[in-house]
C-alpha cells in the first residue's frame, strides 16, 4: 500500500493502524493522520493536475494567461503543463476543434494514463461555439468524456480557474480506489477483518 | 526613363489588344479580362515587362448557374510603381483547369492549392496539387454553391470525419442562385411551423 502511495508525487502520507502503535512514540507523534483512503487518495490527485494544454485557438492564450504570474494556475497545483500526454491529468481543450484535428485529439487523450479528466475551454470546445460549419466538430463531447465545461469566448483566466476548481471538487468526490482498484480494496477489508 | 503606371497598363491593353475582352477602372485599379487560354502568356509579360513582381492573391468566384461557370481572379501588385492590377479570367466548369502561374510567382502554389481545395479547380502543371485546409481524400469541394453550409457526412477511417451540422435556422444561411446577396442570405431560415 505504501508503495502505491508513492506513485503519487506530491505527498507522503505515513499511514498507520491502530492496532499496530503500542506504545507512545514522541517520534511518530503529530505526524499521524487518520483519513479515509479515497479521500487522502484525492487529495493529492486534485491538488497535482497536470495539464495537457490542448492549445487550438485563441483560448489557448487565455489559457497562457491563466499559466502566467497574474492569475498563476499553480496557486491550485496544475501549473505543470506537460507537452506529452503519458505525463498529463487533465486535458484542457482550449479552442476549436475541426474536424481536420478531431481524431488526432482524441488519440492524444487516449495515450494519457488513468486517471484522466477533460475540461472543454470556451464555446467552441463545449458546443462548436460561433462555427456552425461543415469544418469544426460541434463539442469535443461528442469524442471525449467531458469533465467541466467552461463558458466564454474565450473564457477569462478566472472562469478557467474556476474550472479548475469545478473539477478539483468533483475529484474529492470521486470513489478512487473501490472504482480503480477493486481487488485492492478487497485486500485491506481482509487485511482490516482478520 | 519609367514609365508611370497608367501607360504601363495602357501598353499592355495595346500589347494584347485582341486577348483583353475588358477593362474596367474602379477607384484607381484597372481590371482586365482575359481568356485562360493566354493566362501564362499574360502573367509572365505582366512580371517581367511591366515589373508587376508581387502576386497578392488568387480568389475563385463559383457564378453557379452562369456560363462559364467559375471566375478565377489574380490580384497583381508592382513593388517599384505602387499600381495594382487585377486579371480576371472565366473557365467553364466542364474545363475545370487553369495553368498554373506557380512558376512565375512561386506564392501562387499556395493559392492555387487553396483554390483547387475549396473549389475544385485543378491547375495544369502544378508542382504538388494536393489539398491544402481539408483532408486527402475529402469527397467534396467545401466553397461551391451547391455545397450546404452546414455540410454532408463524410467518413475516413482514422483520418478524419465530418457530420451535418444543426443549424437549427441560424444566420449566414446561402441558398445557391444567382439572386443577389440579399436574396440569397436571408439572416435565417423563416421558422418551421
Amino acid at each position: 500500500m505504501a508503495d502505491f502511495l508513492l506513485q503519487r508525487r506530491n505527498a507522503i502520507l505515513v499511514f498507520a493502524m491502530v492496532e499496530e502503535i503500542t506504545a507512545y512514540d514522541s517520534k511518530i507523534e503529530g505526524n499521524v493522520i487518520f483519513t479515509q483512503f479515497d479521500a487522502a487518495l484525492n487529495w493529492v490527485r486534485k491538488n497535482s493536475l497536470w495539464p495537457m494544454p490542448m492549445g487550438l485557438a485563441c483560448c489557448a492564450i487565455e489559457l497562457m494567461a491563466t499559466a502566467a504570474s497574474r492569475f498563476d494556475i499553480s496557486r491550485f497545483g496544475a501549473e505543470v503543463m506537460r507537452f506529452s500526454p503519458r505525463q498529463c491529468d487533465v486535458m484542457i481543450v482550449a479552442g476549436t476543434v475541426t474536424y481536420k484535428m478531431a481524431l488526432a485529439v482524441k488519440r492524444i487523450y487516449e495515450q494519457m494514463p488513468e486517471p484522466k479528466w477533460v475540461i472543454a475551454m470556451g464555446a467552441c470546445a463545449s458546443s462548436g461555439g460561433m462555427y456552425r460549419s461543415y469544418a469544426v466538430l460541434q463539442g469535443i463531447d461528442q469524442l471525449l468524456p467531458v469533465d467541466v465545461y467552461v463558458s466564454g469566448c474565450p473564457p477569462r483566466p478566472e472562469a478557467l480557474l474556476e474550472g479548475l476548481m469545478k473539477l478539483q471538487a468533483k475529484i474529492s468526490g470521486e470513489k478512487s480506489l473501490a472504482g480503480q482498484k477493486p481487488e485492492l480494496t478487497e485486500k485491506i477489508e481482509e487485511a482490516l477483518a482478520t | 526613363m519609367l514609365m508611370t503606371g497608367p501607360e504601363l497598363l495602357n501598353s499592355l491593353s495595346k500589347l494584347f489588344g485582341p486577348k483583353i475582352h475588358g477593362q474596367t477602372e474602379f477607384r484607381g485599379e484597372t481590371t482586365f479580362s482575359i481568356e485562360a487560354a493566354d493566362l501564362r502568356e499574360v502573367a509572365k509579360f505582366c512580371r517581367d515587362e511591366l515589373s508587376f513582381d508581387y502576386l497578392l492573391d488568387i480568389t475563385s468566384i463559383d457564378n453557379f448557374g452562369d456560363e462559364p461557370r467559375f471566375e478565377i481572379v489574380y490580384e497583381l501588385y508592382s513593388m517599384t510603381l505602387a499600381v495594382h492590377l487585377r486579371l480576371k479570367l472565366r473557365l467553364s466548369e466542364d474545363i475545370g483547369a487553369v495553368d498554373t502561374v506557380s512558376d512565375i510567382w512561386p506564392t501562387a502554389n499556395w493559392h492555387e492549392r487553396e483554390i483547387y481545395d475549396m473549389m475544385g479547380i485543378k491547375f495544369n502543371g502544378h508542382p504538388d496539387l494536393r489539398r491544402i485546409l481539408m483532408w486527402d481524400g475529402y469527397p467534396f469541394f467545401p466553397l461551391r454553391k451547391e455545397f450546404p453550409l452546414e455540410g454532408l457526412p463524410s467518413e475516413m477511417p482514422d483520418v478524419a470525419f465530418t457530420k451535418v451540422t444543426p443549424m437549427e435556422g441560424g444566420p449566414f444561411v446561402t441558398k445557391p442562385s444567382t439572386a443577389t446577396a440579399k436574396d440569397r442570405e436571408p439572416r435565417a431560415h423563416p421558422a418551421k411551423l
